[in-house]
């Protein structure tokens, strides 16, 4: 179907006898929005960075853009955008002055960068705003200044590193608007975050965990492949005083407080055993099965591997 | 829902301006014991300075702030000491270690060293093993744990997050959730500011401001019936383009895009069979459709375009 | 105020300091590094002036002259050209500061009581060694003229002769006129003055800068708790700084401290205290740390360098840069050093002195923490 602006096969990095990224391989299309996600050190940043060509990779090979990222690492730097929540942009600069300096780093000038510029500014909606100081606007605006910049020489793929860390709803919103915007021009979008919420927006995801991607997928598919408990919402009149007896329940495998709710994640197997040991307490409540969010998924997915690793350290 | 005996903090009327213009228009809001209140807005709606006042760490033009159930102008010593104040930056020292932070704080309110308290508080944030690293050298998510137990160190009744999740990774925000939990069960109040609405939905009750004022102030279910909308979650191929030609039709208040998936959001009186024959009609072949509860998100954005909408 | 809650203040500051271990060698390693830079470099004494002569006579008492021209420390002589017109290449080149001419027949006409005329000439590119040079040369002639008048008297018989009067020079507490002898108080006050008033306000303004001032603020912690919780450290480190200095100038110059050690330590702590108080009230104006170091920097290094009598006696300066000068602790700092550790007197000398220093400590000192409990503190 459609041609993969970026692909990777068995990509490691080591540092010294430490493997930060573990034989990952990737695959994303031109116009697709890959989100890529994982704890702080779990290989993200260094898997990120031997896709740009900033770091060699120990064995493995990727492809970006139609170029190898062991041999033609510099043409790669041409045609990539990136943009980071560290994404400095020159707090004591004008909009149309960040806008300038960065496109005259990516080698525009005259009427070519005049032009990318209008071009840029009408997609993310910066008209009328050329003359506001940078440090002076609001973070959400900030964002997508930031974006502007690193699309101003029209990138075939976008890397976005923790693009949107505290912003609220409705910038993100905006912020999101614009990503898909990208992905319609046929960019090929990476976004990583913290925020597994905003996975959500992603076409497909893959989630790694000490270098290794442990699971990958859409959305959905995630949430239905990789969380095989059930989330129960519970609602009771005192669920402060159940949450200590829940604990203790063999087939309760979590419990935590939603306002004054609790969401309980109960085995597989276990559903009917809870029923009837919550009915037992004699109390009034009611129950619903929800959809667990990507965060549940995230989070039983590293706790199954830190499980793995204890296991294999004992063995 | 809480007894008056309590209440932990009660504000009435608070109004602060900075050079003339208003940050905080007459917020009402108050916190009981064992109660966890989200504040939630936009950036810029006032969430912080409302923290600082309550801090002491500004001062208020209008209102009156009631702290432990006494009347209070001002923030006396005896008060304060019972606060526990988290920015959004990370204050602490990054040259200190993890346990000299805790020690330091802890001695600074005038205790001797309680090697106990500061193994209780490692235990809690499950920093035991990293006691002996420089704060500087903490993962984001790590550090905002640590600061987090410096300010627990004196055990204070009324605890004040600004943003304490930005830049939490997924892992350590819930150490941080099953923190503030244990935190409420020993009947702690907590008042916490947040962009992040995933969060808000497990406060016990949501303050949501906007430029100032407050907009709504319940539980996540009571906020939710606030909402005047259905949510159906549409399944079809390509979401993206039928996106673009969905949401210029006046049948959909809202329109969210998901990356394999939409959300339609729909007047209360709709019902599931005419969204249904309007998408066949125009010719999205569904998958699946199915009402979904509103997201706080969803409540949000409803409640503030109500009041006039953003900006 | 409670030892309580300053203790750990202080144990902090200590914490911070050991993990910077770099600046504190830079602290007390600085100081040295400054008293031999500047105690070498800044030699007001001028001796081993290279020398030419030219001597057109070459008679007995020429050489006689030339002789006593060279016994002493204060002239080398590197040249001997034949010609008057050789030392302008010599001048040019810089390889002489000062030449002599002997004319001809130097030796016949002096014995004959003509009075033979003697060039000098001097490089003037440097005022102060070709002054100092000019006035040793001139000393020298005048005295060998003087001896020759006396001998000739002599010669004819007139012996009871002798000079109207004789000069006995003797030059009082530095009776070899060193200038380091000088410049080791100076550079103490330099020193003590940058480390304390750096040291001080980076460590609030690092506070504001890191957001950690807030917890503190939260914290029952005073103002003046948290400020004396912090400067004691720097306080004993500049008295550590202190004792290095005068070790390496006792070592290094053989400048010994006359006068009482324990008035000693009382001007240096009275004039710490300025210091700190000067770095308070940097640290309540500064937003940042560069800024409060730029500004410690302009308002210790030039004051304590230029105003306060360390290398440019106030007698020469205008009037109004006199005026400034009054107000710069450092100066009076230096009339007590300099009274302690050249002249070894006592505090009678003083007093006034380090009265004024107290005064403006406690002025600043009051007036920051106003500042610093209105910014703060509410």
């Amino acid at each position: 179907m459609s041609r993969l602006a970026v692909e990777a096969q068995g990509l490691s990095k080591k540092f010294g006898p430490f493997l930060a990224v573990d034989h990952v391989s990737l695959s994303i299309s031109y116009g697709s929005i890959f989100g890529f996600l994982g704890a702080n050190g779990a290989g993200k940043s260094t898997t990120i960075r031997m896709l740009c060509g900033l770091l060699r990779p120990s064995a493995g090979w990727a492809r970006v853009a139609d170029y190898d990222v062991l041999t033609e690492a510099d043409r790669i730097k041409k045609v990539i955008g990136y943009m980071s929540q560290r994404f400095s942009l020159y707090q004591d600069l004008t909009v149309q002055e960040n806008l300038e300096f960065f496109g005259r780093v990516y080698g525009l000038n005259g009427s070519k960068l005049k032009s990318r510029i209008t071009q840029v500014k009408e997609l993310v909606g910066l008209q009328g705003l050329e003359n506001k100081l940078t440090g002076k606007m609001p973070s959400g605006w900030k964002q997508k200044l930031a974006l502007s910049c690193a699309i101003l020489h029209e990138p075939e793929v976008i890397f976005l590193d923790e693009p949107t860390g505290g912003v609220d709803p409705i910038s993100r919103r905006n912020f999101w608007e614009l990503i898909y915007k990208m992905s319609e021009e046929g960019r090929a979008v990476l976004v990583t975050t913290h925020y597994l919420d905003e996975a959500e927006y992603c076409h497909e995801l893959s989630l790694i965990h000490a270098g290794r991607i442990i699971a990958s997928g859409g959305p959905r598919e995630m949430k239905k492949n990789y969380f095989p408990g059930n989330l129960l919402e519970l609602a009771c009149s005192k669920p402060l005083k159940i949450y200590e007896k829940l604990k203790t329940w063999p087939e309760v495998q979590g419990v935590s407080l939603f306002g004054t709710r609790l969401h309980v994640l109960v085995e597989k197997e276990g559903l009917q055993k809870f029923k009837q040991r919550l009915e037992s307490l004699g109390l009034e409540f009611s129950l619903r099965l929800i959809n667990p969010t990507l965060e549940d998924v995230f989070i039983h997915q590293l706790e199954k591997e830190a499980e793995k690793d204890k296991a294999n350290g004992h063995s | 829902m809480t007894s008056m005996s309590d209440l932990v903090l009660k504000i009435k009327g608070l109004g602060k301006s900075f050079a003339g213009v208003k940050a905080l228009d007459g917020v009402d809001l108050e916190v009981g014991r064992g109660e966890f209140v989200c504040l939630v807005g936009p950036d810029g709606a006032g969430k912080t300075t409302l923290i600082r006042l309550i801090c002491g760490l500004e001062q208020a033009d209008r209102g009156e702030i009631e702290y432990f159930g006494r009347q209070q102008k001002k923030l006396g010593s005896k008060e304060r000491v019972r606060l526990g104040y988290l920015s959004q930056y990370f204050s602490l020292y990054e040259d200190l270690t993890v346990e000299e932070n805790l020690d330091f704080f802890s001695r600074l309110y005038g205790q001797a060293r309680n090697q106990e308290l500061v193994e209780r508080l490692l235990e809690f944030t499950r920093m035991t093993p990293f006691r002996q690293r420089q704060a500087g050298k903490l993962s984001g998510g790590m550090k905002q744990k640590l600061a987090l137990a410096c300010t627990l160190v004196h055990q204070p009744d009324l605890l004040l997050l600004d943003e304490p999740t930005t830049g939490v990774d997924p892992v350590s925000r819930r150490d941080f959730w099953q923190i503030l939990f244990n935190l409420q069960l020993q009947g702690k109040a907590i008042l916490m500011s947040t962009p992040y609405l995933d969060e808000a939905e497990r406060a016990s009750r949501v303050a949501l401001i906007h430029q100032g004022r407050l907009l709504a102030f319940e539980t996540p279910d009571n906020l939710k019936k606030q909402f005047a909308g259905r949510v159906f979650e549409l399944i079809t191929s390509d979401p993206q383009s039928w996106y673009k030609r969905l949401k210029s039709q006046a049948v959909f208040l809202d329109l969210q895009l998901f990356g394999d998936r939409l959300h339609l959001v729909v007047r209360p009186e709709v019902q599931v069979s005419e969204i249904a024959e309007f998408l066949i009609n125009q010719g999205v072949k569904v998958e699946h459709l199915e009402e979904v509860p509103p997201g706080l998100e969803n409540v949000f954005i409803f409640l503030i375009n109500k009041s006039g909408g953003q900006n | 105020m409670g030892t309580v809650r300053i203790k750990p203040v202080i144990q902090k500051e200590l914490l911070h300091i050991r993990r910077d271990p770099l600046s504190l060698v830079l602290l007390l390693v600085l100081p040295v590094f400054i008293l031999v830079l500047y105690g070498y470099a800044l030699n007001f004494d001028v001796k081993h002036l290279s020398l030419a002569v030219v001597d057109l006579d070459n008679s007995q008492s020429s050489r006689e002259l030339v002789a006593r021209l060279t016994s002493g420390e204060y002239f080398d002589l590197k040249y001997r050209p034949e010609k008057v017109s050789d030392l302008d290449e010599l001048f040019d080149h810089e390889k002489i500061k000062i030449a002599l001419v002997l004319p001809e027949n130097f030796g016949r006409d002096l014995v004959s009581g003509r009075g033979p005329a003697v060039q000098i000439l001097l490089d003037g590119t440097n005022p102060t060694p070709a002054q100092t040079g000019l006035g040793y040369l001139s000393n020298i002639l005048m005295q060998y003229s003087t001896n020759l008048n006396l001998e000739l008297l002599n010669r004819f018989g007139l012996n009871k002769i002798t000079m109207p009067f004789a000069v006995r020079t003797r030059v009082w507490y530095n009776p070899e006129l060193k200038s380091s002898k000088f410049l080791v108080p100076g550079l103490m006050a330099f020193v003590l003055m940058v480390i304390i008033v750096l040291a001080t306000s980076l460590t609030i303004v690092r506070e504001i800068e890191k957001k950690t001032m807030d917890q503190l603020l939260l914290s029952p912690l005073t103002p003046a708790e948290l400020v004396v919780g912090k400067i004691i450290p720097y306080l004993g480190l500049s008295l550590i700084g202190a004792v290095v200095v005068l070790l390496a100038g006792w070592l290094l110059f053989g400048v010994a401290v006359k006068g009482n050690y324990l008035l000693l330590l009382l001007v240096v702590v009275i004039f710490l205290f300025c210091g700190l108080s000067q770095g308070l009230l940097i640290s309540t104006v500064a937003s940042s740390q560069l800024v409060a170091f730029l500004l410690s920097g302009i308002s210790t290094l030039l004051p304590t360098f230029i105003l306060s009598g360390f290398v440019f006696p106030i007698r020469n300066m205008p009037p109004v840069i006199q005026g400034i000068s009054g107000i710069i602790p450092a100066r009076y700092f230096l009339v007590c050093l300099r009274a302690i550790i050249l002249k070894g007197v006592g505090l009678k000398a003083f007093y006034r002195e380090m009265i004024f220093m107290t005064a403006y400590g406690l002025v600043i000192t009051f007036l920051s923490l106003a500042k610093l409990k209105k910014s703060f503190f509410r």
